[in-house]
């Protein structure tokens, strides 16, 4: 890379080193939001997006580890056919505890509330989020929802599932099941209150010339997934509180001894918790779209149609909430339309996968460690989006819902997708975010720890669910013993690759090489001030005249430095090699 | 339809489990050929158009809306060939068929209960005969359960308040998986078992083999203990309706519209019997909620409807097709008339000893000895 536009000053620019007790502005050599103010209040009650998206990278991590934790205990105890490691109630905890964890305080925030909190502002060349004290207060209500949940698990956990089914979860749960609904509730106004501020964001603050048709995908994915969360989260609180109800004073919605029903909380749950999925998916394919076209230097190719699968997705999304119940004594034709629909939902998740091999086409592909999760994702959201089709296929569905199919399909898409869209976003911006580069070396060799440990895990589970095997089952038939040792074996593999990252991201903080503004030569304009930019986020407000993804010789990509000659200046450019 | 089977498949052991395969194989064949298409694509675009220097600028490609159009238009197509099959297969899953051998199954934490028309019980362990038509009338007495046989491609839940459907027809004798696949508390792994399937003389065998009275007859009983029959008479100067010849039937309710009488009215009727009062009547029936159990329900219902079927339709077709499924071994036994339920005292007459020794067939003999006592208790 000969010439990257760098708005910031060789790090041996004369500043008053004494200042600061870390040093960081001394090595940055320009004020930044990391190095604007210090102590431990400066971060607690910032407004700044970029600071509060890293105040979420450190909660959810935290979460993420609690959740693997449980994980690797689950896999542990189906080493053996017999259940002899934990005892079944425990089981049945862990289970439920990885689910609410992962779900609630991992997967629903970790891309938006992360990349999303300090990506998006950036990208349309905005000061910061519409609302940027709600936004602190999204990351306390975060907070707060996850004491109470905390809290439950301390006292003796929670048993009921993460699907919270009734009437086990109202009337025979002998477990904390208030105490983890509250947690969810309160962290559902964090959802809310996160897409809130993204809408109004994206519709109100873009810079001038940001017209729609040039956000980044990244954003289209965004504001779909926001949509999701005003609209659906509320139905998910409502659900909780008639649960919480039910349990304390007996109300009789859900109970059939009180002339409720029980699988009217199905349709209610799923009418959130199948959108929901699409709240973690969404934002990954977002990111997906965002390397592929930054690693290989092309537009994204049917851009239009990508963005706008993105929306009928999350319409569409709405709709299918059935497909969860074909053996819930539903009716037959209810559960045909459910299935139409399902299928109808696949078709712009299809586009989308095409339009991403598409874009290779004629690219210039490197292969820098986000490019290699985002062809993963690709592989993996195939392979779970058409496992899909298996269980949106009625009769084949009856045969394979709640077996280990079922656990293989969501983790494909929950991990294969989703968590390798956040990996690959985090290493993507992390130059971004800490001004410092990952080591590559050590960034592709995890990545490919992580592929072929999640393959090892997962792919094994879809014969066991065809084989019957069903999920949640803390002891089986010993004739599902080989394939569980191989899951297990992979889930070790895949929790060892998930290890690295873990550390060199920490150790780069402060060895890593500095980071250029623009390490991969993208052309959104987040790369087009400083790293880790300004509190401000541009040192005056960018003009956009160019369309999404269109890429140039660098000297020609506008920097929006602080002013024309610290711009003009040349870079440290060999970065990333 | 007999396909080889694929690998890593359970044992196709009833007349959907190949279809259902087929349909399984067709899936795996579409996502084969498209995961291989991407990935073989993508592998070849990754090192065809590598990064050869760094100020490589490739063109920029526009987009193309005939493309976008076929990968648009080809999935969809192909997404509606699976959701027609699918739907199909679902309606055969879902549909049980009229002439079927009528078992009822009722969940509780954490096992499962059995009652054949004869008056059998069992817990955790079905028998059937096989190349018969088995339909399962299922609830549960707590939270929601799921009853799969993976061998036969079967699941259907077993919700409280409601009754459930499933139906098989077994093609192969052998003992087969029997899963809880709802999580249903703490022993959820432990509520499963097995399905015997056995050839139709060493069933009835086993069928001879200590059984008590027939649902009905229970009912019968029951429906004089619990004071129906003060109210419930069999002419029409009682307080509640008659209930001779109603099953299958629709009743005027109060209100207006009709409601037909099937298990799910039933079973209303008795825990909730102001829900839906049959017209002409007061609502003064007393709740049997927390009185009656999930299993006296299903046998309070057994009776009811051995009250007389619907004359034409039901009543006759019943009887007469019993007869002949099953390859044409059965007699009466297997079908729920009035008559076949007043001889079943004499099977439970029969000595233990004689229905094992005359069945024959080696499973009978060693199941109907799992099942001792308990098996016919109501725990």
């Amino acid at each position: 890379m000969s010439s990257i536009d760098a708005s910031i000053p060789p790090p041996t620019a004369p500043r008053p080193a004494a200042l600061d007790a870390l040093g960081t502005r001394a090595r940055f050599g320009h004020e930044n939001y990391i190095n604007a103010n210090y102590g431990i209040k400066s971060w607690l009650l910032t407004k700044d997006h970029k600071r509060i998206a890293l105040l979420y990278l450190a909660s959810v991590t935290v979460f993420f580890i609690l959740g693997g934790i449980y994980a690797l205990t689950i896999r542990l105890e189906l080493l053996t056919p017999a259940g002899d490691i934990v005892q079944p109630m425990t089981y049945n905890k862990l289970f439920t505890q990885h689910g609410i964890i992962m779900i609630f305080f991992f997967l629903i925030p970790s891309i938006p509330a992360v990349l999303g909190n300090f990506l998006v502002p950036l990208m349309i060349g905005a000061k910061d989020l519409a609302f940027p004290k709600l936004n602190l207060l999204s990351w306390y209500l975060y907070l707060i929802g996850a004491l109470f949940t905390i809290w439950a698990l301390l006292n003796g956990g929670i048993d009921t599932g993460w699907t919270f089914y009734t009437p086990y979860s109202t009337t025979f749960s002998n477990s904390y099941v208030v105490a983890a609904g509250l947690g969810i509730f309160i962290n559902g106004f964090s959802s809310i209150l996160t897409g809130l501020n993204f809408i109004v964001t994206i519709h109100t603050m873009r810079a001038p010339g940001m017209t729609w048709f040039r956000l980044p995908l990244f954003i289209w994915s965004h504001y779909a997934t926001s949509l999701i969360m005003v609209l659906g989260t509320p139905v998910i609180a409502i659900t909780i509180l008639l649960v919480a109800m039910e349990r304390i004073v007996h109300i009789g919605i859900f109970d059939p001894r009180l002339g409720g029903d029980p699988v009217l909380f199905q349709h209610f749950f799923w009418f959130y918790s199948h959108p929901a999925v699409y709240i973690m998916i969404l934002p990954s394919m977002g990111v997906v779209s965002e390397l592929i076209s930054t690693h290989s230097r092309k537009n994204v190719f049917g851009y239009s149609f990508v963005a706008f699968s993105s929306l009928a997705i999350a319409v569409f999304g709405f709709l299918v909430w059935g497909h969860h119940l074909f053996t819930s004594s539903q009716s037959v034709y209810a559960g045909m339309i459910f299935s139409f629909v399902s299928f109808a939902v696949a078709i712009p998740s299809a586009v989308k996968v095409f339009n991403w091999t598409a874009t290779l086409y004629k690219g210039s592909i490197s292969y820098d460690t986000p490019m290699l999760y985002a062809l993963g994702f690709i592989g993996l959201f195939t392979i779970g989006g058409l496992t899909g089709l298996f269980l949106a296929a009625l009769g084949l569905d009856v045969h394979l819902t709640d077996t280990y199919f079922i656990v293989a399909h969501f983790h494909y898409i929950m991990v294969g997708g989703a968590l390798m869209g956040y990996l690959g976003g985090l290493h993507n911006w992390w130059p971004k975010i800490t001004g410092r580069m990952y080591p590559e070396g050590w960034g592709r060799f995890s990545a490919l720890v992580i592929f072929v440990g999640f393959n090892l895990t997962f792919f094994p589970q879809f014969l066991l669910g065809y084989m019957g095997m069903p999920r949640r089952y803390h002891a089986y038939a010993e004739e599902f013993q080989v394939l569980n040792v191989m899951s297990t074996a992979g889930a070790s593999i895949l929790g060892f690759g998930l290890l690295i990252p873990g550390i060199y991201f920490i150790w780069s903080m402060r060895y890593g090489k500095f980071a250029p503004a623009n390490p991969w030569a993208a052309t959104g304009l987040e790369w087009r001030t400083a790293s880790p930019p300004p509190t401000e986020n541009f040192f005056r407000t960018p003009v956009v005249t160019w369309e999404a993804y269109e890429y140039r010789p660098m000297e020609e990509m506008e920097v929006i430095g602080p002013d024309k000659e610290q711009a003009a200046q040349p870079a440290h450019g060999e970065a990333t090699t | 339809m007999q396909l080889p089977r694929l690998p890593f498949t359970p044992e196709q052991a009833s007349t959907v489990s190949g279809q259902v395969d087929a349909l399984y194989t067709y899936l795996v064949a579409i996502t084969l050929f498209f995961s291989v298409l991407v990935t073989v694509l993508i592998f070849y675009f990754a090192v065809k158009y590598r990064r050869r220097s760094e100020n490589e600028l490739p063109q920029p490609i526009a987009g193309s809306v005939k493309l976008e159009t076929m990968w648009t238009v080809i999935p969809f197509l192909i997404a509606m060939t699976i959701f027609v099959w699918g739907a199909s297969l679902y309606f055969t899953l879902y549909r049980p068929p009229k002439d079927a051998i009528e078992i009822f199954v009722v969940g509780k934490q954490w096992m499962w209960k059995f009652q054949h028309t004869e008056g059998q019980r069992e817990i955790n362990e079905l028998h059937v005969p096989v190349g018969a038509k088995v339909k399962l009338t299922m609830t549960t007495e707590d939270v929601i359960h799921s009853f799969a046989v993976p061998a036969f491609r079967i699941r259907s839940d077993v919700v409280p308040g409601r009754y459930t459907f499933a139906w098989f027809e077994a093609t192969k004798t052998g003992r087969y998986h029997l899963f809880c696949t709802e999580f249903c508390g703490t022993n959820h792994s432990g509520m499963n078992g097995w399905v015997e399937v056995m050839e139709p003389t060493a069933y009835q065998a086993w069928l001879a083999g200590g059984g008590s009275d027939s649902p009905a007859a229970q009912g019968e009983k029951l429906f004089q203990s619990l004071g129906c029959a003060t109210c419930h008479r069999m002419d029409t100067q009682g307080r509640g309706p008659v209930l001779t010849g109603v099953f299958g039937k629709p009743q005027r309710v109060q209100g207006g519209g009709d409601v037909t009488v099937d298990e799910a009215y039933i079973r209303e009727s008795i825990v909730n019997p102001t829900a839906k009062v049959v017209e002409g009547f007061q609502p003064i029936m007393p709740s049997y909620q927390g009185q009656v159990s999930e299993e006296q329900l299903l046998q309070l219902i057994a009776y009811i409807r051995s009250l007389g079927a619907p004359a034409a339709a039901g009543g006759t077709t019943t009887t007469t097709t019993n007869g002949q499924s099953g390859g044409g071994a059965q007699t009466t036994t297997t079908g729920i008339a009035p008559d076949a339920q007043r001889s079943n005292p004499l099977n439970s007459t029969s000595p233990r000893l004689g229905g094992a020794g005359s069945g024959g067939a080696s499973q009978s003999s060693g199941n109907s000895n799992q099942m001792p006592g308990g098996g016919n208790s109501n725990r």
